[in-house]
């Protein structure tokens, strides 16, 4: 009996489990973020401080959150793929790379745009929008290195190790709030005590970031298939490749 | 429930950040899937020529 990591090992088993499941989850991502936007727009009061430029909280917060889920999602696997070498773990790397990117981008763009009615200013260079900005930049960072090095596995070794370093990113983010100089807010659902929030903000942030997580997996599993696919390409051009110099050498005897 | 929104007066800033992050999110999405089908026709271009996988040969 297979553990559902081994059965995961094995990109062909992986191709037909994820071919089951991926519709299912990209329609609960649907259902999901629809219904938090009904939430959003219809249900959720405007914020007693802020009023309703807070609605920008509820594709602000998520997708801050899966930029740095995304990392830690490429980290996980630049790790397995270094110490543990599973076969999916450096297509699951780059699978993730691009979606985390644009999830970042989102993050800095929504909150750019919630930052100028609430702050006065689209950007300021404080703890918190330069280190998601660097974390940005380190995304960039990986997707470049990979795609400069034309061997695979050295690209992949080598992006994995710099994933690895990155992740100090990641505590710098959490608690540039808390110790930098922003003007950005502490954070107010994922900490010591619980959330701050008022729960009629809290319940559609929540299923916003349910919705938003989902998404993120589906594309994950998509772009995972995607990569696979075009590593058999690869496979079948040097084929091909080989076949037709075996040809000709066949024909110069 | 009220259909029509009113978000203020700052409610393009709102409007632009849900309608940045839809054509991004839908940009995403349509770059992934185009992308599976070329890979999908590569492989059966290189199945209609012969061409196979050592694993598929058997």
């Amino acid at each position: 009996m297979q553990t559902i990591t081994q059965r995961l090992a094995n990109p062909t088993q992986f191709m037909e489990l994820s071919a089951r499941v991926l519709p299912w989850l990209a329609g609960a991502a649907a259902a999901v973020i629809a219904y938090g936007l009904y939430l959003a727009f219809f249900v959720a009061p405007p914020d007693y401080q802020q009023g309703e430029t807070a609605r920008i909280m509820f594709v602000h917060v998520p997708s801050a959150w899966l930029s740095m889920a995304g990392y830690t999602v490429i980290a996980i696997s630049a790790f397995g793929l270094l110490v543990f070498r599973h076969p999916l773990a450096d297509v699951s790397a780059k699978a993730a790379a691009p979606i985390g990117a644009a999830f970042t981008f989102l993050a800095l763009v929504t909150g750019s745009l919630w930052g100028r009615p609430t702050w006065g200013t689209y950007w300021v260079w404080d703890a918190r929008l330069t280190s998601v900005l660097i974390l940005f930049f380190l995304y960039l960072g990986l997707i470049a290195l990979r795609s400069s090095i034309e061997d695979e596995t050295l690209a992949s070794k080598l992006t994995a190790v710099l994933a690895l370093v990155g992740i100090v990113m990641l505590p710098i983010i959490k608690f540039s709030v808390e110790y930098g100089k922003t003007l950005h807010q502490k954070a107010s659902v994922l900490r010591l005590g619980g959330p701050t929030m008022d729960p009629s903000l809290l319940h559609p942030l929540l299923v916003m970031a349910l919705g938003f997580t989902l998404l993120f997996a589906a594309l994950h599993v998509k772009a995972m298939r995607n990569e696979i696919l075009r590593r058999r390409v690869k496979t079948l051009q040097m084929a091909e490749v080989e076949r037709a110099q075996a040809g000709r050498l066949a024909a110069a005897e | 429930m009220d259909l029509a929104i009113d978000l203020g007066p700052h409610a393009a800033f709102i409007w632009t950040a849900y309608g940045v992050v839809t054509l991004v999110l839908a940009g995403l999405i349509a770059w992934l899937i185009l992308d599976g089908r070329e890979q999908e026709r590569r492989l059966k271009d290189f199945a209609a020529r012969g061409v196979k996988r050592r694993s598929e040969r058997s």
